[in-house]
């Protein structure tokens, strides 16, 4: 069988951090209850001078670092998955293309589909590589998402991402299988030209991210003709704590499967981030032969589901050349709730 | 190449002068020096005048002609022109007006200096002054003026040992002696701690390491030394006048405490007059930032390289010392309308050698020097005067 | 709209890439590519070769700025130093993600890609090199 999947991956994670009982504070909530509800301590902040095209740099830069052998110049298309493209109109990829220098012979367009464009970035690869029409393709997943203050999602929208390398050369996890699960459900939005997204506060559970995880899942399991126990790690969307362990127990998964992937209790949510940071903290600590099970969510809404298979070139990448997720979460500052709103654009005014 | 000489000075008060405008303030610095000197309008052969930007702070480019019509000028369709050289554009115009009449093309020239700085904003003019440096490779990155000499003084310190007291010390002394000045941007003296207390703009720089934004201008005479004593009894003689250039940005110098344009003007002018820094009685140098008097007096030759901290210590260049430097107050007492500065520095050292330097007169006035810097040092122009 | 942004476009490669070059004559390396060495002048037309800079270096020396230009008043107080880049040639850039206390003139730095301005909230956002502590 051709190996197709991942040839080098990387990751960015701003380094400053906030409590989530700092914000409560503000707010005179119960911090502790908060993190205890929601299974988050802390989340990322970018300082003043990142956004996601900044992240998304980082993150493909540290998987170029690891993967020396392969030329940007191979690389024949970059979508970049965000809510929150520093521009409206003027794409992403266009300043990542140009900052590892894979322009100008390169395909390029910004995805957006909530917290799962990235991963609809990685299908979009396998097909033009498969395809036989690019070498190479990028599919990165970064944002620096936005909350109101004082909304529930302020003690979990943070920055950071991750950038992946789809090709068949050097393969160190195949992809196996890969479906996506889509309907029209309006859990979570941001109407044009809005700074803050709103969203249905419980509907964005049971029919939302509950009912497109699962079903996406299990269409992928019954695809691959494969059942939980066969998976090493399990990642999946993390809006909070609670939801991907919920989740997972429910379809099975136990929770050894799904902690090296579960990175929201210590840096947010990420959105379109999420799951593909959740994925590279696995390829982190991968070995030959484990198998890894992937279902990011998207609001509005739907569910991207991957079936990998680590293979022994893994061995080979050099990994040790960018930090890991471990280290980019253990590298950090705290700021508070003062320092945050400065640095999050919050004080705009003009 | 023949002798020239300054025949008359005319300075307008430096500071906020938010009743007077640019062209106001031009007016009345020319006029002085004209009175001053006992000329007319039709002994002026030429007209020089230093701007760094009045494009950007009053919106006026074209100054030359303007500064003639302002002064009165106009029907006599004398030549006019503005030179620019950032905070060296003063100094620049001096040398401009000097070499014009020691080729023998000219006799009397007038030599002015102007900025209104005030008629805009802080920020504004902060913005402004950094187009100074490099706006490709150095402003457009957040490096501000005080933060260039802000690590030519983090660099001093760490290589010579030179003090955060030091470079306060500079401040003190020239508040001192801009106490005794009544043109000066500020009259009174300021207290050791306040300068060390003294908000941050750029470390190690406090705000009072900085000179301020000021108002105003300045004007001199230059005439053949031949003919000087036809106007007035005290003229002073230019006896040398040394200009270089270096990299326009601070990270492009061979090393980054040495401003090699002073350097290399210095060698010009003391080659010139035949001298050497011994022999300099008292000067007046730019001392846009404290550390760049240190910097200055080091690369004028007056003290080794990496003393100049030390020379403040040992009272060198107090008013009392034995050679004193910024009588006037310098930029930082005095106030730094840039353009005028370069001017102002000549009208100074030829107060001191007539004797009208008032309360802050020094004793011995055989030589003084002044010390005209562009940006952080890409321009540098050094003038040697001597009593006639 | 302040600026044209076509003098900033032109700048891409030297501030995303580190792109500068070389005199063939003599190997000296100049940042920003210069169009002819100083040192060989008429010997090195033609002979300057493009090379991309690693973006490694050390701190030569340091300020914190503290009162910011137009455009930076929301990053202050931000350290800015200037950087002797490994391969020789030296710049001036801002430092991120150290404590101001651990800058130290000597302190070995990497590159790290930045928005270093914008033409305010409507103009277009200017991207760069500042540089961060090496580990």
């Amino acid at each position: 069988m051709e190996e197709l999947g991942i040839v080098s991956y990387g990751s960015h994670i701003p380094r400053y951090r906030i409590k989530a009982e700092v914000i409560a504070a503000v707010w005179g909530k119960d911090g502790a209850a908060i993190s205890r509800g929601l299974g988050i301590f802390e989340k990322s902040v970018p300082s003043i001078d990142q956004d996601t095209a900044t992240i998304s740099v980082e993150a493909l830069r540290a998987a170029l670092k690891r993967c020396t052998t392969l030329n940007p110049t191979e690389i024949g298309a970059i979508y970049v998955g965000s809510e929150s493209h520093p521009y409206a109109v003027k794409p992403t990829g266009t300043i990542v293309g140009e900052a590892i220098g894979a322009t100008p012979d390169l395909m390029v367009a910004d995805y957006e589909f909530a917290c799962k464009a990235g991963t609809a970035a990685i299908q979009t690869c396998i097909g033009f590589v498969k395809a036989g029409m690019i070498k190479y393709g990028v599919a990165i997943g970064a944002d620096t998402s936005q909350a109101a203050p004082g909304d529930a999602l302020e003690y979990s929208a943070s920055a950071g991402g991750a950038a992946f390398i789809i090709g068949k050369n050097n393969v160190i996890a195949t992809i196996n299988h890969t479906l996506s699960y889509t309907t029209d459900t309006p859990d979570f939005w941001r109407r044009a030209e809005m700074k803050y997204p709103s969203h249905g506060g419980r509907f964005t559970g049971q029919p939302a991210y509950f009912k497109h995880i699962t079903n996406c899942a299990t269409k992928l399991m019954e695809k691959a003709g494969s059942k939980p126990q066969d998976y090493t790690y399990a990642i999946f969307h993390q809006p909070n704590g609670k939801f991907p362990v919920n989740v997972a127990k429910k379809l099975g998964f136990t929770i050894d499967q799904v902690k090296q992937g579960l990175m929201v209790p210590y840096i947010g949510n990420t959105y379109s981030g999420a799951s593909m940071i959740g994925l590279a903290s696995v390829l982190d600590v991968a070995k030959p032969g484990d198998r890894i099970f992937m279902t990011s969510y998207g609001s509005g809404a739907g569910s991207d589901g991957f079936d990998i298979t680590v293979t022994d070139t893994i061995t080979k990448l050099a990994r040790e050349n960018a930090p890991t997720i471990a280290q980019l979460v253990a590298d950090k500052e705290y700021v508070d709730y003062g320092q945050y709103t400065k640095m999050t654009n919050l004080l705009f005014w003009e | 190449m023949r002798d020239v000489a300054v025949i008359g000075v005319g300075l307008t008060k430096f500071g906020e002068r938010w009743d007077q405008s640019f062209r106001q303030l031009i007016a009345e610095a020319g006029s002085k020096a004209i009175l001053d000197a006992n000329i007319e309008g039709k002994d002026i052969d030429a007209l020089y005048v230093g701007s760094m930007s009045s494009g950007r702070f009053v919106d006026q480019e074209h100054i030359g002609g303007l500064v003639a019509e302002v002064s009165g000028f106009s029907h006599l369709h004398i030549p006019a022109t503005r030179i620019e050289g950032a905070c060296a554009s003063g100094g620049l115009a001096v040398r401009e007006g000097y070499l014009s009449v020691a080729s023998g093309l000219n006799d009397i020239v007038v030599v002015g200096g102007i900025e209104k700085m005030n008629d805009v904003s802080g920020t504004a003019a902060t913005d402004i002054l950094a187009t100074a440096s490099d706006q490709e490779w150095e402003a457009f990155f957040g490096a501000t003026f005080p933060a260039l000499y802000a690590m030519i003084a983090t660099k001093h310190m760490h290589d010579y040992g030179t003090t955060k007291e030091q470079l306060a010390q500079v401040a003190v002394k020239n508040h001192a002696n801009g106490a005794l000045n009544p043109y000066a941007q500020y009259q009174s003296p300021v207290p050791l701690e306040s300068v060390l207390k003294a908000t941050t703009v750029a470390y190690p720089l406090g705000l009072l390491d900085c000179s301020p934004v000021s108002d105003g201008a300045a004007s001199i005479i230059l005439c053949s030394a031949d003919k000087a004593k036809n106007y007035i009894d005290k003229p002073v003689k230019i006896i040398g006048s040394g200009q270089a250039s270096d990299t326009l940005s601070l990270h492009g110098r061979r090393d980054i405490c040495t401003l090699d344009a002073t350097v290399h003007a210095a060698k010009m002018a003391y080659k010139q007059a035949n001298l050497t820094p011994k022999d300099i009685s008292f000067a007046e140098v730019h001392d846009c930032f404290t550390i760049a008097e240190i910097c200055a007096i080091e690369d004028l030759g007056f003290v080794k390289k990496g003393e100049g901290g030390k020379a403040i210590d040992q009272k060198i260049t107090t008013l009392d010392g034995s050679l004193p430097i910024n009588t006037s107050g310098g930029l930082k007492a005095k106030g730094h309308p840039v353009g005028a500065t370069g001017v102002a520095q000549i009208i100074e050292v030829t107060l001191q050698l007539r004797g009208e330097a008032g309360k802050r007169q020094l004793k011995d006035t055989q030589r003084g020097l002044a010390h005209n810097i562009g940006g952080s040092g890409a321009s540098g122009v050094v003038h040697i005067l001597e009593a006639m | 709209m302040k600026e044209g942004v076509a003098r900033f476009w032109r700048q891409i490669p030297e501030r995303y890439n580190f792109m500068a070059n070389k005199c063939e004559s003599c190997d000296r390396v100049y940042f920003p590519p210069r169009e002819s060495c100083p040192y060989c002048r008429r010997k090195s037309i033609g002979k300057m070769k493009k090379t991309k800079l690693s973006g490694k270096g050390e701190v030569v020396t340091y300020t914190i700025v503290h009162i910011g230009p137009e455009g930076f008043e929301e990053q202050t107080p931000y350290p800015i130093a200037i950087i002797k880049l490994d391969e020789g040639p030296y710049i001036t850039a801002q430092i991120v993600d150290c404590p101001f206390d651990q800058i130290k003139i000597g302190m070995k730095v990497e590159s790290t890609f930045r928005k270093i301005q914008q033409d305010g909230h409507t103009g277009a956002i200017y991207y760069g090199y500042k540089f961060k502590q090496r580990k």
